[in-house]
């Protein structure tokens, strides 16, 4: 029977995984090492700013164990979503490292870099053509908001990777791509079906967190015609209930999984232990889809920020905390307009910790429990020094404002750090989560090829 | 009468995208699992009062294979957006730990 052999060494590259692992998974045997590399999980921010969310020095250290293994073993390395949000920048990052790792090692190869950054004139003339669709909730694209993105990238499928592959590249590295595409496409082109190979990429993107005890570390999937296994290395379990339940991660659907040319459908799996340590799944189907989509994201900038945090445990504030933060906002707005800072161009939001700094407007409870109060003021302003100017307004009106039987005339807040502003840079917000329809699923993921 | 908290092996949130949020409550016995579904206490009409959505915006699936309940449904603001209070999600479980199952 086909079989066909991965290790993913761990959920994000950078996250870690023990050398010892990576080690046990080669000597168990492996068609390819592959790695996801990001994902929309840390929020707009990096996708906005171009930069990745873990350090260079972790993502250069899993990145040359890898490198070094995929060389001696003469097997493919592949890395989706580089970067963490698989735009330009991100992708060019995970690149130059690769180029320098091979310097460093004396290490030689075909490299293939697949872009996910959408040019904006093609997504225009896509939403002209009436060739884009909203998820979820999301409003109809219109030009505005193509216009205002700051970056925009398309979900890659397998099939780019695929090509990469078969054009005798042995290290690819792809920008944004849907998580289980890299690990699906070295399957498939090995020949195995769709619903498993798509099954073993669902596996294989977070690493070992289908195994049990819940860890970074590497897991191995064998694809076979009629089912994937699934064995984590280091001193960890797959168990049928902790490979079922893998399927509720970050998913809408344990059961429905919508991915670019397809849906995976594991409503019919069955799982069952092979050894102490690996299940076998079965059941699983893949239905291919009418028309090839390719899911985009974006981000927009909506300002920059500054913060500052407080505390306070005076009671006679806290039974009064509405009416004290209503009187805090009134007067940051006329301090502001004073410095000729309008109320459009800024938004402050005071978290409160204590109270409902965790679930804002879902928070149950409604009562104040505790003797002391935590609050993060945040600012975002049109520019720096708007955020600036108003979190020193309300840094200062909260530590001095009057309210009706203050005591403590000398300052409401205990505020544990100087300077107590603190600037956090520019804010975006995820602006798109449509679909495209492609002429074909290689149009906007052009591919690169490099001899490093 | 048991409460989730009491009677579940896992009850735990997360971001399904930028703009949901996917809630599982998990057991580890099936007879448990089939009794507690039996009451029909976890049910999109709880999910929907519990966060202050209405049931249509609620996806629940009832996923037998892993003991668990799901239930997707829109955050309060998209991950990441001015006001947000939880990035990842993972914190937006607890209104679920205290309602009592009939079993």
């Amino acid at each position: 029977m086909r079989e066909f052999r991965m290790v993913s060494t761990s959920g994000i590259l950078g996250y870690g995984y023990p050398e010892s692992s990576l080690n046990a998974a080669l000597e168990r045997g492996v068609d390819m090492i592959g790695c996801d590399g990001g994902s929309s999980d840390p929020g707009p921010y990096y996708l906005g700013s171009g930069k990745p969310f873990v350090s260079l020095r972790a993502m250069r250290r899993d990145l040359r164990l890898m490198l070094l293994a995929a060389i001696r073993h003469r097997v493919p390395m592949v890395v989706g979503t580089c970067g963490g949000a698989g735009g330009e920048p991100h992708l060019q990052l995970v690149a130059d490292m690769v180029r320098e790792i091979a310097r460093e090692e004396g290490l030689h190869f075909r490299l293939a870099l697949i872009h996910a950054e959408q040019d904006k004139d093609l997504m225009r003339r896509r939403l002209r053509e009436g060739r884009t669709r909203p998820l979820g909730r999301m409003a109809p694209l219109d030009e505005g908001v193509v216009d205002r993105a700051e970056r925009i990238v398309g979900l890659c499928g397998p099939e780019p990777y695929m090509r990469a592959l078969d054009q005798g590249a042995q290290i690819v590295l792809g920008g944004r791509s849907s998580d289980p595409a890299p690990f699906a496409a070295n399957s498939m082109r090995a020949q195995l079906p769709p619903a498993q190979s798509w099954y073993a990429g669902k596996m294989l993107e977070c690493g070992a967190a289908p195994a049990l005890p819940k860890g970074p570390d590497c897991l191995h999937v064998t694809v076979r015609e009629d089912g994937v296994i699934c064995e984590p290395m280091g001193d960890r379990a797959c168990t049928p209930m902790s490979v079922a339940n893998h399927s509720l991660h970050e998913n809408a659907s344990p059961i429905r999984h919508v991915e670019p040319g397809g849906v995976l459908d594991t409503s019919e799996c069955r799982f069952e232990a092979v050894s102490a340590k690996a299940t076998l799944v079965t059941g699983m189907r893949w239905m291919p889809a009418e028309t090839y989509t390719v899911k985009i994201e974006a981000a927009e900038r909506v300002g920059h920020r500054a913060i500052s945090i407080c505390g306070t445990r005076d009671p006679v504030l806290i039974g009064q905390l509405d009416h004290f933060l209503g009187l805090v906002r009134e007067l940051v707005r006329g301090k502001a307009q004073d410095l000729e800072i309008s109320p459009e161009e800024y938004r402050l939001t005071i978290h409160c910790y204590g109270r409902d700094g965790v679930m804002a407007g879902r928070e149950p409870v409604r009562e104040i429990r505790g003797h002391e109060l935590g609050f993060v003021l945040d600012v975002v302003g049109r520019t720096p020094d708007i955020a600036q100017a108003v979190i020193a307004l309300a840094r200062t009106s909260m530590l001095h404002s009057d309210f009706p039987g203050r005591l403590c005339k000398e300052g409401n807040m205990a505020i544990p750090f100087s300077p107590s502003d603190l600037s956090a840079g520019e804010v975006f917000r995820f602006s798109m989560s449509h679909v495209v329809m492609p002429d074909d699923p290689y149009e906007m993921f052009p591919i690169e090829y490099e001899s490093v | 009468m048991p409460r989730i908290r009491d009677i579940a092996k896992v009850c735990k949130s997360k971001n399904a995208g930028p703009f949901d949020l996917t809630i599982d409550v998990v057991f580890d016995d099936p007879g448990l699992f089939r009794r507690v579904r039996a009451t029909g206490v976890l049910c999109p009409e709880l999910f929907a009062r519990l966060y202050g959505v209405g049931a249509g915006e609620v996806l629940f699936t009832e996923y037998e294979a892993g003991l668990a309940f799901k239930a997707t449904l829109p955050r309060l603001v998209p991950a990441g957006d001015i006001g947000d209070t939880d990035v990842y999600g993972a914190q937006q479980h607890t209104p679920l730990l205290d309602v009592e199952i009939p079993v």
